[in-house]
């Protein structure tokens, strides 16, 4: 084997390769600085106009400034050139200037691979269903362009096609190893920093708007698989975290997650468990959003003594959890006197009204007092919104004497207010409260704007008791969810506004769709792979066992699409067959006939060779020329299929 | 080295081929990853490690999706050549330094097209041919004629790197094909006919030949067909003329050997006489050619001129002297 020269490129085959450029790369533009956008529109537009003119490609030095000078760019806008972001910014660069150095088959080649790894670098953003539909689109454009490079001109849509067949045949394969390639975990190193940026989510605190942020937000927090029934919507409350301490402004959680004693709370639960599985979008926290009370945990979570359900580490990737979870259930009957203590701590001297107003509930039954807070909600002039006015320094007094005016976290948070001052300790639990059942596929989805913020008073013989003081002010909050408890000229939260029917329709198909998409292709880890194996009969797989069956499978796959390219012989017609066979039959009495000789002649030289012979087969070959030559009829063939068996037999014939 | 030989021997074969058409089966086919295949791989495993570190369920089946390409693009690259027919055709005798041409019929007999098939011999120039779906077609490979004499131009190998370019398959074709290679002609004057006819047969002695002009003298000349009384008559100081004679049974032109001018190499006498016996054809004239050990009788055609060729194409080359 030799070395093959450079290949100069051919010139017609450029734009496919700056179609690829652009197909690959294009996509980061959303997040890419809009200078380099433009550095990349303008170096295409640059080479194409080259193309166009048919100039020379500019000098090496010009590229290399300019590489130069893209490279300080982006040292200077991400202050690395090391993280995600930079990296991908980096590879726009070199996919925008290599064409303009591309002169070579081999420039050409580097282009395409330089595609390739840039189709992957969109899955650090999003693995979406249009994201895989892009992948696909452009897997096709990459595979024309390289068989418009190696296989010369022909008519794009020839090209197109033949790319799409390709590609069509390599779909089993990809297949049988995403199901059966062993998944290994990452990371395999250190993340940069940026690998898991932007996630939204409840906070572990409840400032001012933290929920009223979310609640505008339509994007789903997680989905609820239910074995059995779905419990009613007014007892989906999925607990987050638990903010057991105020600073007159913020409610936080007394003790970060990681350093609560290790106490296991006692919850008693009565009725039928729930179980379920949830498939809780990354949010960058600890808790799983259980439904309260879960009572069996997911393997490797731990049950916090508020109750809530922590994982080991925070949640960086969409994963699934199982739970069971009882709705009617006592907690914590008895409680520490810590966290009673903690659960009765009020910052001095703000809001005296309030305190006042909770000074004359004192002597009452705890269940008495909250009971009357509630009232005070319900028979007073207060309002569900979600956009309040402002609170000053003492937030309670104002929104309890002045604005009454106000969304979940301020009624949670007056609620908590006032039995604490009057000796009854409550605290405020985060998290989410109902959801909304795809009828598609069966699936609970909760979604941001399902973010609620609600209260928890202990009460000595019962323990933790819920009260949910928006309840007592907006029903239908809890009832319907957030649309029907909202006032009608209040923004609506995304998606969740859409009402048509069709619409609403639509979108139920959409999240199904992707919430298969999500489970069998961005969900599938090393744990679901074991699964999947098990289910089909490879009960505990190993690594071999599922190379192995890769390679078989993969060998198998291969053997097919080697059938399937496999050089198919044109089907004689039938006259042709029947001539062939009584020209064979012939052979085997030992006339045969020549290749080049036309079915007439060669009846004439059996005529002579076999004079026996020699009526039947000019009868065979008239008929054959009639079929084969000139406008022969059904009833031809028929006499010519009949030829064979009027053969004599061998014995007699046979010299 | 001698290993690498060895192995090659074992794995390609240098027999020559002699069933006509060849139809390339799979012990024929070799394939190997491309340079380019090589690259496609090593990117995809750097993907792979970048998948499997972020987690990307999509980057693995993108990932996933390429290496069945890959093993798509193998089959096909192989299934470009898997079945082809081809029938070598005769070679036509060439002049050194000019190319030879060898023809090649090429057929598809499959239903599907087949692209960018690359034929040559080693060293040489590559011919790229297309063949549609149940089509053929008749290529010519060319080979330089660097040598007089019988000219093998070695193994065909046929490439292709289609669709994808990241599989290189190939197969070598090695007909008993060969071509005459005539010494490369060089254009001087004919040898005057007298004198081929005096200093050797003593034919016409003179009196016969016909006077059929004048011309510029060439160093080939002998001095004493220099018309000098000609050359006196004219005033401008042009170069020398020599008589032309033509016509009569001195049409028998002698290109012989003893003729050239014996100071040049043998190579190049061999030359000059090509040159004659082209000059001597174009002018139709009727001549033979006359070697140290051997001669052609005149006569006149193609067929004549192609055998004098011939007898001066392997003067002294191995063939001839394995035969005597």
């Amino acid at each position: 084997m030799r070395p093959s020269p450079p290949q100069p490129i051919d010139q017609a085959a450029v734009p496919w390769l700056l179609a690829v450029a652009l197909a690959t790369a294009s996509p980061h533009g959303e997040h890419l600085p809009p200078w380099l956008s433009v550095l990349f529109a303008a170096a295409l537009l640059w080479r194409l106009w080259l193309w166009w003119q048919r100039r020379p490609l500019p000098p090496r030095w010009l590229l290399a400034l300019l590489v130069l000078a893209a490279l300080s760019g982006i040292a200077w806008q991400y202050r690395s050139l090391l993280g995600r972001d930079s990296g991908v910014a980096m590879l726009v660069i070199f996919m925008a200037l290599k064409p303009l150095e591309m002169k070579t088959r081999r420039d050409a080649m580097v282009v395409i691979m330089l595609g390739f790894f840039l189709l992957l670098t969109h899955y650090f953003y999003s693995q979406s269903i249009p994201t895989g539909l892009w992948l696909l689109a452009s897997c096709t454009l990459l595979t024309a362009a390289l068989i418009r490079l190696h296989g010369g001109s022909q008519p794009p849509a020839a090209i197109i096609r033949q790319a799409g067949l390709l590609l069509l045949q390599a779909l089993p394969f990809m297949l049988i190893l995403y199901l059966l390639f062993p998944r290994v975990s990452g990371p395999l190193w250190g993340l940069p920093q940026d690998a898991h940026a932007g996630r939204s989510g409840l906070s572990n605190e409840m400032a001012p708007g933290s929920i009223s942020n979310l609640i505008l937000s339509g994007a789903i927090a997680f989905r609820s698989h239910f074995a059995g029934g779905i419990p009613e919507k007014a007892d989906l409350y999925w607990r987050g975290p638990v903010l057991d301490a105020y600073d007159g402004l913020t409610w936080r959680a007394s003790i970060p997650a990681a350093g609560r004693p290790r106490m296991v709370p006692v919850v008693e639960a009565r009725g039928t468990p729930y179980s379920y599985s949830s498939i809780i979008e990354a949010h960058g926290q600890r808790w799983l959003l259980a439904l309260d009370v879960a009572t069996s945990l997911p393997a490797g979570a731990v049950q916090a003594p508020t109750l809530e359900v922590l994982a080991r580490e925070p949640l960086r990737a969409r994963s699934r959890f199982a739970f069971t979870s009882s709705v009617d259930y006592h907690a914590n009957r008895s409680e520490t006197a810590a966290a009673l203590q903690q659960a009765l701590a009020l910052p001095p001297m703000i809001n005296p009204r309030a305190r006042a107003l909770a000074e004359q509930w004192k002597s009452r039954p705890p269940a008495r007092i909250a009971d009357a807070v509630l009232s005070l909600f319900r028979n007073e002039d207060f309002h569900y919104t979600l956009r309040p006015p402002l609170l000053g320094a003492d937030a309670v007094d104002e929104f309890l004497f002045g604005t009454r005016r106000g969304f979940c976290e301020h009624y949670a948070s007056a609620f908590v207010f006032l039995l604490r001052a009057a000796g009854v300790p409550a605290r405020v639990v985060a998290g989410y409260q109902g959801g909304e059942v795809n009828p598609v596929d069966g699936y609970l989805i909760v979604r941001q704007s399902d973010a609620h913020a609600w209260a928890e008073v202990w009460l000595a013989g019962e323990g933790w008791v819920r009260y949910d003081p928006t309840a007592a002010v907006a029903p239908s909050r809890i009832e319907q969810g957030i649309v029907a408890a909202l006032p009608q000229d209040e923004p609506l939260p995304a998606i969740v506004g859409l009402d048509a029917d069709w619409l609403r329709q639509l979108r139920y198909r959409w999240e199904a769709a992707n919430n298969a998409w999500n489970q069998w292709v961005l969900g599938y880890n090393p744990q679901r792979q074991r699964d999947i194996l098990s289910r089909f009969g490879m009960a505990n797989p190993d690594w071999q066992g599922m190379s192995a069956a890769l390679a078989v499978l993969s060998g198998v796959a291969l053997l097919l699409v080697t059938v399937w390219t496999l050089p198919r012989r044109r089907r004689a017609d039938p006259a042709q067959r029947a001539w062939q066979r009584y020209c064979k039959a012939l052979a085997r009495r030992g006339v045969t006939r020549a290749a080049w000789e036309g079915p007439i002649a060669f009846a004439r030289r059996v005529a002579v060779e076999r004079p026996q012979l020699a009526a039947l087969t000019s009868e065979a070959a008239r008929c054959y020329a009639a079929l084969r030559y000139g406008r022969g009829d059904s009833e031809q063939l028929l006499v010519l299929q009949e030829c064979v068996h009027r053969l004599p037999a061998r014995w007699r014939t046979s010299p | 080295m001698r290993q690498l030989n060895v192995l090659q021997q074992w794995l390609f074969g240098r027999r020559r081929d002699e069933q006509w058409p060849l139809i390339l089966g799979q012990r024929r086919i070799f394939i190997v990853p491309s340079a380019a295949g090589m690259l496609f791989a090593v990117v995809l495993l750097v993907m792979l490690i970048g998948a499997i570190n972020y987690d990307l369920s999509l980057g693995h089946a993108l990932i996933f999706l390429l290496t069945g390409l890959g093993l798509v693009a193998m089959v096909h690259s192989f299934h470009n050549l898997f079945g082809l027919r081809l029938t070598p055709g005769r070679a036509e005798a060439t002049f050194v330094g000019a190319l030879a041409r060898f023809p090649l019929q090429v057929e598809n007999p499959r239903r599907q097209q087949r692209r960018a098939l690359e034929l040559s011999f080693s060293a040489q120039p590559v011919v790229a041919v297309d063949l549609p779906a149940e089509g053929s077609a008749s290529i010519t490979l060319p080979c330089l004629a660097q040598r007089r004499g019988r000219l093998d131009p070695g193994r065909v190998t046929l490439v292709t790197r289609y669709p994808l370019g990241l599989f290189r398959a190939w197969s070598y074709i090695h007909p008993s094909w060969s071509c005459l290679v005539y010494p490369k002609p060089l254009r001087t004057p004919l040898p005057p006919v007298s004198a081929a006819s005096v200093a050797e047969h003593r034919r016409g002695d003179g009196g016969q030949e016909d006077f059929a002009g004048l011309r510029p003298r060439q160093p080939s000349d002998p001095t004493r067909h220099i018309a000098w009384k000609a050359v006196a008559r004219r005033t401008d100081e042009q170069a020398l003329l020599v008589k032309q004679f033509a016509g009569g049974a001195s049409d028998e032109l002698w290109l012989d050997w003893s003729l050239t001018p014996g100071d040049r190499d043998s190579e190049e006498r061999l030359s000059i006489l090509a040159g004659w016996i082209m000059l001597a054809d174009e002018q139709q004239a009727c001549y033979g050619l006359r070697l140290p050990d051997q001669q052609i009788t005149p006569a006149t055609g193609s067929a004549h001129r192609a055998a004098c060729l011939q007898t001066l194409a392997l003067y002294q080359t191995e063939e001839t002297r394995d035969a005597a």
